[in-house]
C-alpha cells in the first residue's frame, strides 16, 4: 500500500519537479554557452520570481491569466482533445469584454463588470466549441484547426480595433474606447494584486470539483479515456465533448476580459502576450488537473515575470522565458517515459529480495508457500 | 480602361505571390509529407521553419553566401525535427504533444539566437528572371522566380518517385501503414521513423531559409505566424502525395499574396483580414476535405492526425 502510494507521489509530483529542475539547469547551460554567468542567471530567476514582494505581485499578477489559458487545453484534454488555440479564444475574449459598451450600455458598478466578463467568457466559448464541433462532426484535427483559428481570431481582432472600433485617440497604439471606470476590476484590498487572481482560482477548483466530483465531469473524464467506449455505455460522447471545449474556450475568454477590465483598460495590441501559448504548457505540467494548474500557473508566472529581470541585469533577450519554457515543455513529454518506472523496479527488487532470502522450512510450509505464490500470480495474471 | 489596367496588376501580382509565398510552404509540406508517410506527425515543423529561418539567414550574413545560410538552415531544420524523433521513440510519449512542445522551443530558440540579427543585411539567393520576353516590369517582376522554387518542384517529383518506386519508399510506407508488418521484416520503426522526421525536417528547414532569403528576404521575429502549421494541413489536403502538395502549396502561396497584392495598389482597407486569409481557407480547405466517419484516402494507416 504504501510502495504504491510512493509511486504515485514519484510519477505525480517528483517527475514534473524533476523535469522543471532539469529545465533551469539546461538553460543555465544555455546563457553559459553565450557567455553569461548562469549562476547569477539563476540567483536572478529566482529572485525575479520570488525574491520580494514586488516579485511576488508582478508573479501573481501573471499568475491570473494562465491558470484560465491553462484551463482551456486541461478540460478539453480530459476529454480527450488536444486544443492549443487558446490565444485565440484569450484575444477574442478580450475583444468581446472591450467591444460591450459599443452595442448596449451594461449598467455601472459590479453588475457591469460581471456582464463585461460574461461577453468575454462567451466569445472565447462560442470560439473553441466551433473547434470542438469540427472535429466531431468534421472529423477535422482539433490541435490544428484550434491553432489555425487563433491567427485567424488575432486578424479580426487587429481589423477590428484598428478599424471599426477604434477609439479616434488613441493615436501611437490603437485600442479600442477605454472601459468606463466603475466597470474595471480593481485590486485586492491590501495588495497590489487585481481580482483577477482569486477569480482564477477559483474557476480552477470549480473545474476540479466538476471533473472529480460530479457525474457530468466523470462522464467527461470517460469520453476522454475511451471514446467508444463512453458510446457503447450510452454516454452522449460529441456533445460532451464540445462542452469541454466551450467550458475551456470560456475560461480562455474570462481571462481575455480579465485582462481587459483589470490590466490594459481597453481592448489593444497588448493583449496579444504569448499568454495562451505558456498556458499550454502550465496544463501539461499540471497534467490537466484543474487543480493543479493553481501553483504551476504562480511558477510559470514567477519565470515570467523573472523574464524582465534578466533582460534588464544581464541584457538577455527578451526570448530567454520562451526558451526556458521550451526546454521545461520538452523535458516534461520526456518524463512521460520514466512514469511507472519506479513502480516497476520496486516490484522487480522485492521479487529479488523474496528470492535471495534465505528460508529454512518444513515441506509443508514449501507447499503452503508455493500454493500462496501461484495464487498470487494468478491474481496479477 | 485603367480599372481593368489595376486588376490585371492584382492578377499578376498574386500569380508571382503564389509562387513567392508559395515556396516555404512547399518545403515544408513536403518534408511533412515524408514525415507523415512514415506514421508520424510533426507539427513542431512551424518552429523548424522559424528556427531555420533564422539560421539560414545567420549563415549568409556570416558566411557571405546565401546558398550556406541554406545548408544551415536545412541542418538546424534536420537537427531541431531529430529532437522530436528521438522524443517520440521513447515509450508513452505522443507525437501531437511533442510537436507542440517544439514549436514553442523552435520559435524561442531563433527569437533568443537571432536578437542580434534582425538589424543586418545577408546576401540573398538568386533569382531566375523568366519574364525576359515581355517588356512589361509587372510580368518580369512576376515572373522573377526565387531560385529555390524549382529545387522544390524537382523535389516533389523525386519524393513521389522515391516513395512510389525504391526499396526505401517502401520501407517508409510500410512504417507508416503497419508497424507489425515492419517488424515483421525486421525493421527497426523507431529507426525508420527518426530518419524521416529527420528529413522532413531538412526539406522544411530549406523553407525557412527561403523566408528570410529570399521573400521577405530578411529576419524578425514576425516572419512566420503560421506558415508551418498551414503547410502541416496541406498535407491532408494534398491526400499525402507530393505532386499534389506542390499544386496546394501554390494555391496557398496566391491567397498569401492577395494581401500584399491589394496593399500595393492601394487596397488597404481590411489589410489585416486579407492577411488572415490563408487561415481561414486552410481551415475551409479542412473542412471540406475530413471525412468524419471515415479514414481519408491515402492516409498512412498508423497516422492519428486524420483520424
Amino acid at each position: 500500500m504504501t510502495a504504491v502510494r510512493w509511486v504515485a507521489i514519484f510519477d505525480g509530483l517528483v517527475l514534473p519537479m524533476l523535469a522543471l529542475a532539469g529545465a533551469v539547469l539546461l538553460f543555465g547551460g544555455f546563457v553559459w554557452l553565450g557567455g553569461t554567468d548562469p549562476i547569477e542567471t539563476w540567483v536572478l530567476l529566482f529572485q525575479g520570481a520570488f525574491g520580494d514582494a514586488f516579485s511576488w505581485q508582478n508573479t501573481l499578477q501573471r499568475a491570473a491569466p494562465l491558470m484560465l489559458t491553462a484551463l482551456c487545453v486541461a478540460i478539453p484534454m480530459q476529454a480527450g482533445m488536444t486544443i492549443i488555440g487558446g490565444e485565440g479564444a484569450l484575444v477574442l475574449g478580450g475583444l468581446a469584454a472591450a467591444g460591450l459598451p459599443y452595442l448596449f450600455a451594461p449598467p455601472d458598478g459590479l453588475l457591469g463588470t460581471a456582464w463585461i466578463l460574461l461577453a468575454g467568457a462567451v466569445a472565447g466559448g462560442a470560439w473553441i466549441a466551433l473547434a470542438g464541433l469540427l472535429q466531431q462532426y468534421r472529423g477535422v484535427n482539433e490541435t490544428i484547426s484550434s491553432l489555425l483559428m487563433s491567427y485567424l481570431a488575432i486578424g479580426v481582432f487587429k481589423h477590428l480595433v484598428e478599424g471599426p472600433l477604434r477609439d479616434p485617440e488613441s493615436l501611437n497604439k490603437p485600442s479600442t474606447l477605454p472601459l468606463h471606470d466603475s466597470w474595471l476590476l480593481g485590486l485586492i484590498p491590501g495588495q497590489e494584486v487585481h481580482w483577477g487572481l482569486v477569480i482564477g482560482a477559483v474557476v480552477c477548483v470549480l473545474a476540479g470539483l466538476w471533473l472529480y466530483g460530479t457525474t457530468h465531469g466523470f462522464a467527461t473524464r470517460v469520453v476522454g479515456g475511451n471514446a467508444r467506449a463512453a458510446r457503447l455505455v450510452g454516454l452522449p460522447s460529441q456533445r460532451l465533448v464540445v462542452c469541454a471545449c466551450a467550458l475551456g474556450g470560456a475560461a480562455a475568454g474570462l481571462a481575455g476580459g480579465i485582462e481587459v477590465a483589470a490590466v490594459h483598460n481597453a481592448a489593444n495590441a497588448s493583449l496579444i502576450a504569448g499568454l495562451g501559448y505558456t498556458g499550454i504548457l502550465v496544463a501539461f505540467v499540471a497534467r490537466h488537473n484543474p487543480v493543479a494548474v493553481i501553483p504551476v500557473a504562480v511558477l510559470f508566472g514567477g519565470f515570467g515575470s523573472a523574464g524582465s529581470l534578466l533582460q534588464r541585469r544581464l541584457d538577455l533577450p527578451d526570448a530567454s522565458v520562451w526558451v526556458l519554457q521550451g526546454f521545461a515543455f520538452v523535458l516534461i513529454l520526456a518524463c512521460e517515459a520514466a512514469r511507472g518506472r519506479l513502480g516497476l523496479w520496486l516490484a522487480q527488487r522485492q521479487a529479488r529480495m523474496a528470492a535471495s532470502q534465505v528460508v529454512h522450512e518444513t515441506s509443508r510450509q514449501r507447499l503452503a508457500r508455493q500454493k500462496a505464490q501461484a495464487a498470487s500470480v494468478g491474481e496479477v495474471a | 480602361m485603367s480599372d481593368v489596367m489595376l486588376w490585371a496588376d492584382v492578377l499578376l501580382a498574386i500569380l508571382g505571390g503564389a509562387i513567392r509565398v508559395g515556396t516555404p510552404f512547399l518545403f515544408v509540406s513536403l518534408g511533412e509529407c515524408l514525415t507523415e508517410k512514415s506514421g508520424r506527425v510533426n507539427l513542431g515543423l512551424e518552429g523548424v521553419l522559424v528556427l531555420s529561418a533564422m539560421a539560414g539567414f545567420g549563415g549568409s550574413y556570416l558566411t557571405g553566401s546565401a546558398w550556406w545560410g541554406v545548408g544551415m538552415a536545412a541542418l538546424s531544420g534536420a537537427l531541431l525535427a531529430s529532437l522530436h524523433g528521438w522524443l517520440c521513440a521513447l515509450p508513452r510519449v505522443n507525437d501531437i504533444a511533442t510537436g507542440i512542445a517544439l514549436m514553442l522551443l523552435g520559435v524561442g530558440l531563433a527569437f533568443y539566437l537571432g536578437k542580434d540579427l534582425i538589424q543586418p543585411q545577408a546576401s540573398q539567393i538568386p533569382s531566375i528572371p523568366l519574364g525576359w520576353w515581355s517588356d512589361s516590369p509587372q510580368v518580369q517582376s512576376a515572373m522573377r522566380i526565387n531560385a529555390l522554387f524549382p529545387i522544390g518542384v524537382g523535389l516533389a517529383v523525386v519524393l513521389t518517385w522515391l516513395l512510389a518506386h525504391t526499396r526505401w519508399g517502401l520501407i517508409v510506407r510500410m512504417a507508416g501503414d503497419s508497424t507489425d508488418a515492419a517488424r515483421a521484416l525486421g525493421y527497426s520503426v523507431n529507426t525508420v521513423r527518426m530518419v524521416a522526421t529527420m528529413a522532413g525536417g531538412f526539406i522544411a528547414g530549406i523553407g525557412g531559409a527561403s523566408l528570410s532569403l529570399y521573400y521577405p528576404g530578411s529576419w524578425n521575429e514576425g516572419l512566420s505566424s503560421g506558415q508551418g502549421l498551414i503547410a502541416v494541413a496541406l498535407v491532408i489536403f494534398a491526400r499525402w502525395r507530393p505532386m499534389q502538395c506542390l499544386w496546394a502549396s501554390l494555391l496557398f502561396g496566391g491567397a498569401g499574396a492577395l494581401g500584399p497584392a491589394l496593399q500595393s495598389v492601394g487596397v488597404s482597407a481590411g489589410y489585416h483580414l486579407f492577411n488572415a486569409m490563408p487561415y481561414a481557407l486552410t481551415l475551409l480547405i479542412l473542412v471540406w476535405s475530413c471525412k468524419p466517419k471515415q479514414a481519408l484516402k491515402g492516409a498512412p494507416a498508423e497516422l492519428k492526425l486524420a483520424r
